[in-house]
């Protein structure tokens, strides 16, 4: 059992988390809550293997990828933000929705693996000579998880830091504020679970075509968008704790793979070693991991009340008394 | 005639001809004239209801008339949106803060221009805003954040707001409701620093005392009319503004008796509980309220006065201290039990706390006795009888609703307020809470209320009003205590309005006697 490799392929695995969580912090910070993240995903993976079929070039997969997740979205922005229902059943309705598109435009796709291409590996020069960071941050990754590094704290700084952040964050807060010194309410919410969308989908993409690439039907993200959600919360609708969250789990995800691989750990017999029995309860644990990072993170988000955005699930209706 | 000039050569800035605003069964304003002067503070004066504010919100561009014309230095102009209107130099700071708590003040002024383009620069800024706001004596952090500043200060960043947008215009809608004694005078500061400026001031105010202190001239409105227009403030006297305002002669007290004092009901010993926060909001509360009187708790908004009513009915947890009614320790006991001891509270939220919106009134008031016979039994609810319970309860409160069935949410606010009346008083309290009881009511209603209290006392029940309303608890409480962040400050007996105004700013009563000894020493 190597660790750097279960770190480095946590990186991996997380830049699909990574990409998931903070789309929906976006969507989130703006007021509106989408369950539909493990749909969107879904359908990110399954257009993106589909569209590298037919194109053979993962750059176009991506860009279909990301606009038909993008489109998805706003079934869920138009009947969250116009019709002003409850945000909670229409995102798992989303989620039904996309599920069920993927899997009828998915099928086939399952056999054409070693056929379509994948996004490009690379290793970074010079960098990749850091000792241990290097070999798990910067040696033979996807291009994806590269353009992560960079996209974090890139959003952190659109979100605080300038004015478009700043309309955002206002939106989320007390939309009925924003509205009186004329921001758009509504259209920055549809843009915003837009950008949402898009980014759910560049996450399912980066599964398809890159981390663990291939069509698997809905294995394909097995879970992830709920993580994903659950995520958001850990990380207090901060993009930079959002990545130290997704690399956490992915690594986590990778340990309870591996740690059946070896007889012995540490000198000590590996109680995992081959145990079938174990092997169920070990492929739980990131899930079970999630809801107790989510108990822990609402409690704390609860007793500072601070984090969660005060308008998130809540539509806005014009003229009603704010908050 | 020349619409710019006023006949005495006055520039008129505004001015606002045949305005007509109907909402579904209500003419809020009909055919009312108004002008404002470069330069004046312009008191709008009026009971609740009167479409005071209804008037200047069709001039801040939140409303539109139904007929009128609106002039602005002369020329004819009509708002689709506040933008519009703030954009031509018109600003309101409203009732309700239109702000962001989690921002800071700069960037709750900043938000939706166009300058800055993308980066914040929030130093540049902060520095800008700084200036701007000593420029005023609109003393407030810019970095800091809205959630941590006083309701004051708050205040300070909405007129802020206004001015940064070029507002020459500003409405300040009854300013005054949210401020502590000193804050008033600052603001009043403000205001005239504003008008020496060359801004000009619409202040919407119902208080005449105030009205008389700050205002230049006076526009009197009721029931959507104009009752006086444009009188200079130095020419008349506060008994012919409340003539104007209410239509007939008013009388500024109300009638009490002499209180019999009875046994202890309520003490409260070194009470101390948290806030929503999590934050200390009681600091070692002692008090005690006895039968047969009105005790007042005076204080600013936000000193601990919600949460001590909740502690008291068992709604907050306790973390250090007693609450004994009639000599039952009942500290962090379950609401029920605070029930049957006789402890009512009438919260000062009506719509989320006090009633359940879209529930029946027969539902709202039986919420309390619902599983008692002959309303409850055997787990049932027998609800004939508790439609003959609301029937009676509508007929003895003079509750105003078509049918007990109706959702209460539909019900005006003097209407909820009695059905919550109706149900706590019914339940014969030994001890009531009233919180902010007559706030938001019409002066009709605010009479009812307070003879319904005053009633409840002289039947013998023990009353603690809380209120931030001075007027309210001088004229009903026996004695009033002042709180300042969760620590009472001292007890007066004698309505001394000066001391109640140091105390709610956080002297200490012996502090201020103990000046007083000093100085006639």
């Amino acid at each position: 059992m190597d660790w750097l490799i279960i770190l480095a392929s946590g990186v991996a695995t997380g830049t699909v988390l990574l990409y998931a969580t903070v789309g929906e912090i976006f969507s989130e910070r703006s007021g509106v809550l989408n369950l539909g993240v493990e749909g969107m995903m879904l359908l990110g993976a399954m257009s993106a293997y589909k569209a590298t079929a037919a194109t053979n070039d993962p750059w176009i997969g991506l860009l279909v990828a990301m606009l038909a997740a993008g489109l998805v979205s706003q079934v869920h922005a138009f009947i969250a933000i116009t019709l002003q229902a409850d945000q909670v059943i229409s995102g798992l309705a989303l989620n039904f929705l996309a599920t069920g598109i993927s899997l009828v435009f998915g099928e086939g796709l399952t056999s054409l693996r070693d056929v379509v291409p994948q996004l490009p590996k690379l290793t970074l020069p010079l960098l990749d000579r850091i000792p241990v960071l290097g070999r798990i941050f910067f040696t033979n990754q996807s291009i994806m998880v590269y353009i992560g590094y960079l996209f974090v704290p890139l959003a952190w700084y659109y979100i605080n830091r300038t004015r478009p952040g700043m309309h955002l964050r206002a939106v989320g807060e007390y939309p009925a504020a924003a509205d009186t010194l004329g921001i758009r309410v509504y259209f920055l919410r549809y843009m915003y679970v837009f950008v949402g969308g898009l980014l759910a989908g560049l996450a399912g993409a980066t599964i398809s075509l890159s981390i663990s690439p291939g069509w698997f039907g809905s294995l394909t993200t097995s879970g992830q968008g709920w993580i994903a959600i659950g995520l958001v919360i850990f990380a207090q609708w901060n993009p930079v704790q959002a990545a130290f969250g997704a690399f956490t789990f992915g690594a986590l995800r990778r340990l309870v793979l591996d740690i059946q691989g070896p007889s012995t750990i540490l000198g000590l017999a590996n109680p995992f070693f081959y145990n079938t029995y174990y092997g169920f309860f070990l492929k739980m644990l990131p899930y079970a991991f999630t809801v107790i990072f989510l108990v822990i993170g609402s409690r704390e988000a609860n007793r500072k009340r601070i984090g969660t955005p005060a308008a998130l699930g809540l539509p806005y209706i014009r003229g009603q008394r704010g908050l | 005639m020349d619409e710019e000039r006023s006949e005495n050569g006055f520039e008129n800035v505004v001015s606002m001809r045949g305005i007509t605003k109907r909402f579904p069964g209500v003419l809020a304003n009909d055919k009312v004239d108004f002008d404002l002067r470069k330069g004046e503070v312009h008191a709008l004066l009026g009971e609740n209801g009167a479409g005071k504010s209804t008037l200047m919100n069709v001039l801040a561009g939140l409303y539109r008339p139904e007929e009128g014309t609106i002039r602005l230095h002369g020329k004819v102009v009509e708002f689709g949106s506040p933008r519009e209107a703030i954009e031509e130099g018109i600003g309101m700071v409203h009732q309700h803060f239109m702000l962001v708590p989690s921002q800071s003040v700069t960037e709750n002024i900043l938000l939706g221009l166009k300058e800055p383009r993308f980066r914040m620069q929030l130093p540049k800024y902060n520095q800008i805003i700084g200036e701007m706001a000593g420029k005023f004596g609109l003393h407030v952090d810019p970095a800091a954040k809205v959630w941590q500043l006083s309701v004051g200060e708050q205040q300070r960043v909405e007129i802020l707001k206004m001015l940064y947008r070029g507002a020459d215009v500003l409405i300040m809608d009854e300013p005054t409701a949210v401020l502590a004694p000193t804050e008033i005078s600052e603001l009043f500061n403000t205001l005239r620093s504003m008008t020496e400026q060359g801004k000009s001031v619409v202040f919407i105010s119902h208080k005449l005392h105030e009205v008389m202190d700050i205002s230049d001239r006076v526009t009197v409105l009721r029931k959507g009319k104009v009752t006086s227009s444009g009188l200079n403030t130095g020419d008349v006297t506060r008994a012919d503004l409340a003539h104007l305002m209410v239509g007939r002669d008013v009388v500024f007290q109300v009638e009490k008796s002499e209180a019999h004092a009875g046994d202890m009901v309520l003490s409260v010993e070194e009470l101390e509980a948290k806030n929503d926060k999590g934050l200390p909001a009681l600091n070692g509360i002692s008090l005690n309220v006895r039968q047969g009187e009105i005790v007042g708790l005076a204080g600013v908004a936000g000193n601990g006065q919600k949460e001590l009513a909740e502690t008291l009915a068992g709604l907050r947890p306790v973390t250090k201290g007693r609450i004994l009614v009639n000599n039952q320790d009942v500290t962090n006991k379950p609401v029920k039990l605070g029930i049957r001891h006789g402890i009512s509270l009438i919260p000062a939220d009506r719509t989320q706390v006090g009633t359940a919106p879209n529930l029946s009134v027969t539902d709202n008031v039986i919420m309390k006795n619902y599983d008692q016979a002959p309303i409850g039994s055997n787990g049932l609810l027998n609800m004939s009888e508790a439609e003959n319970y609301a029937e009676d309860l509508k007929l003895a409160f003079d509750i105003m609703v078509p049918t007990i069935d109706t959702s209460v949410r539909l019900l005006s606010g003097g209407n909820l307020q009695k059905v919550i009346l109706a149900r706590e008083i019914s339940s014969e309290p030994k001890l009531m809470i009233a919180v902010q009881p007559t706030r938001g009511l019409d002066v009709g209603a605010i009479e009812g209320v307070q003879k319904l209290l005053l009633a409840q006392r002289n039947a013998g029940a023990a009353i603690l009003l809380i209120s931030e309303e001075l007027e309210e608890l001088l004229s009903l409480s026996d004695r009033i205590y002042v709180i300042y962040e969760g620590e009472i400050m001292g007890e007066i007996r004698d309505n001394d309005i000066n001391k109640i105004g140091m105390m709610m700013t956080g002297t200490r009563l012996e502090q201020i006697e103990g000046e007083g000894v000093a100085r006639n020493e």
